[in-house]
């Protein structure tokens, strides 16, 4: 089968949706073949099992979680914008489309700043969706012990279990309201370098 | 207007005459040596003649790509992502340790960050994995101009579609009335299955043929197409142990059946493994009948790697031949999607590519010691089909082309894992 040449045009909003998510122009296209392969059916949107058939998310322990993260507010679908817009969260903060740039112009020192910060707080936002499964802005015992079953699955007694999360709570826990807010959580966070951990680099 | 009519027949007599020369050209080149098993270097110039133009037309077209400011889509084979080999402890110690500045024995057993590495891994195998990769047909770096040229692209497809029917009439012709004779109808399946090959444009190089399988064994491939079982047959004689196709390929499997002794099975008998196991002893203890032709993997992959092999073949206990079978994706791609099309829309693409170009491995024969189990010599054998192939040695199921992934992969991660937050715990409480 030979390869197929396309360009910008085949995908519908192509343009808006680089400008909204910053992937660059080939990125998007590869994000585009990838939909479409995933999209089994032919149905130009993706379903929960579609996203189940891959293997190797299969056997991540927080795979349901993940996958769920792409359907906000009880969609049955993604659509391909949804879809990139999902994985721009975990896009690198170098991978800016070059086009939009202008190369002459140098980049203030603050402005950089202000870009790793968002870059931290958006990284901190999303792990913190993955633990906060009712979206109350809280991650309480329960959740945090729910995450770790889930990490763990049957290896770990159910004491051991409550003891780290009791630890866990407690160490990030600030105001002492028994569960972690995403400020607690986003302290706690502050001194690894998580924007590395959470992006994913794409070949060019 | 009378002035055309007698260069009308002219030209009639001309068409005439040269299509005579054509097939008369066709059957002494082609048909001839293929029943002599003699090759010409016809076919080794029209392969390098043909690269040569690949990779003019794909400089041609980056360059036009370029002039017009669009994007190529250049598929890579290796994925999207710049993935770090390390392994879920590294990297979560990595994790731990690029936070805290705590000395490396006090780390503490659980981080709220741990759940980065899960989350960036799950996202990572959205955005591209290693199955999906390997069930959708390998894609190339350049082009090979499979649907671009019209004219050339008309004028192979007559010449193959020619061969082809001419090898289907001989084929039926030979078989039906040589069904009781055992000796002529070898014979004549190897000269059958020979001009499919040529009728194919296979250019096929065979390595290490003195391992060829023997009577009473059992010969095991890695399978990307239904043309493996042609390749393989063409050199040697096999019993075919398969599932029952319905179709077109029905109709030949049955024709095939008369003349030698196969072992068909319907796919739902498949799962009965005992009854399969059965019947493939029997035909392996008669040493007069040939050796079985399995491709354990139980489907078809795209031939960049080799999924693992079910082990029913391997508890049998007979000698297993194993052989690697490696195609040239440049000339045309022959991985059949069966989940996509069906076998005539299968057929007819292989008929319009322009060669099918592949490299045939015989391995010297295996067998299970006697500390191993089945499952332990199949991926042996799988190993080194995969090593001589140069393919990537896999060890997810060939069964999640169709069905989803079992849960005791799903074990094996959260094992790991909790030996970490756990492992220390546990000493502690011990002391």
């Amino acid at each position: 089968m030979g390869s197929r040449s396309s360009h910008a045009a085949v995908i519908p909003d192509g343009d808006s949706i680089r400008r909204e998510t910053g992937f660059s122009q080939a990125s998007l296209l590869r994000l585009h073949h990838r939909f479409r392969a995933l999209d089994r059916n032919k149905k130009g949107y993706l379903s929960r099992m579609d996203l189940q058939q891959i293997g190797a998310l299969a056997v991540n322990p927080l795979g349901d979680r993940i996958i769920e993260s792409f359907f906000p507010d009880g969609s049955q679908r993604v659509d391909f914008p949804g879809f990139v817009r999902v994985l721009a969260h975990f896009r690198p903060v170098e991978d800016e489309d070059t086009e939009t740039q202008d190369p002459k112009k140098p980049e203030p020192l603050n402005s950089r700043r202000n870009k790793l910060h968002c870059e931290f707080v958006r990284t901190c936002t999303n792990a913190f969706q993955l633990y906060d499964l009712d979206r109350d802005g809280k991650i309480s015992r329960h959740e945090m012990l729910q995450v770790l079953r889930l990490m763990v699955g049957v290896q770990v007694t159910e004491e051991q279990l409550e003891n780290i999360a009791d630890r866990t709570v407690q160490e990030a826990d600030e105001d002492g309201d028994g569960a972690v807010s995403f400020v607690e959580f986003t302290k706690s966070l502050e001194k690894m370098d998580v924007e590395q951990k959470m992006s994913i680099r794409i070949l060019k | 207007m009378f002035l055309l009519l007698p260069f009308d027949s002219l030209i009639v007599n001309l068409l005439g005459i040269s299509l005579t020369v054509l097939f008369t050209l066709l059957l002494v080149f082609i048909i001839v040596p293929a029943i002599f098993g003699v090759s010409f270097g016809i076919r080794k110039l029209y392969m390098k003649s043909l690269l040569k133009i690949f990779a003019w037309a794909t400089l041609r077209m980056e360059r036009g790509a370029k002039e017009k400011n669009h994007q190529l889509y250049k598929p890579y084979t290796n994925g999207i992502i710049a993935k770090d080999p390390t392994s879920l402890e590294e990297e979560i110690k990595e994790i731990r340790r690029s936070g805290s500045s705590k000395a490396l024995d006090n780390t503490p057993e659980f981080e709220l960050s741990d759940i980065f590495y899960f989350c960036r891994k799950g996202m990572e195998t959205i955005m591209d994995d290693e199955v999906t990769k390997r069930f959708s047909a390998e894609e190339l770096e350049s082009w090979n101009l499979l649907s671009r040229t019209n004219y050339n692209f008309q004028y192979i497809s007559l010449r193959l579609t020619v061969l082809w029917g001419l090898g289907v009439l001989i084929r039926y012709c030979f078989l039906l009335p040589l069904r009781f004779k055992e000796f002529m109808s070898k014979h004549v399946h190897l000269m059958c299955y020979r001009i499919c090959v040529r009728a194919l444009t296979a250019i096929i190089t065979y390595h290490d043929r003195e391992n060829r399988p023997r009577n009473g064994g059992i010969c095991v491939a890695n399978h990307t197409s239904p043309i493996d079982v042609i390749i393989l047959a063409s050199d040697g004689y096999y019993a075919m142990v398969g599932q029952v196709h319905g179709g077109l390929m029905g109709v030949i499997q049955r024709a095939m059946v008369k003349a030698c002794p196969h072992v068909w099975f319907e796919r739902s008998e498949v799962k009965d493994r005992h009854l399969v196991a059965k019947r493939l002893t029997e035909h392996v203890q008669d040493k007069s009948k040939l050796p079985i032709l399995i491709f354990p993997e139980g489907t078809c992959i795209n031939n960049t790697s080799v999924m693992m092999f079910k082990k029913g073949s391997f508890e049998i206990g007979a000698t297993v031949y194993p052989v690697a079978i490696k195609y040239d994706p440049q000339f045309g791609d022959a991985f059949w999607n069966s989940s996509k099309y069906g076998m005539v829309t299968y057929l007819l693409r292989m008929m319009t590519s322009w060669a099918i170009v592949c490299s045939v491995w015989y391995l010297p024969p295996m067998t299970r010691e006697a500390d191993e189990d089945a499952v332990q010599f199949a991926n042996r054998v799988k190993s080194a089909i995969a090593r001589q192939g140069g393919l990537v040695d896999l060890l997810w199921d060939g069964g999640l082309k169709r069905e989803k992934v079992k849960d005791t992969f799903k074990e094996e991660q959260q094992k790991l894992y909790s030996k970490m937050i756990v492992g220390n715990h546990k000493d502690r409480s011990r002391s």
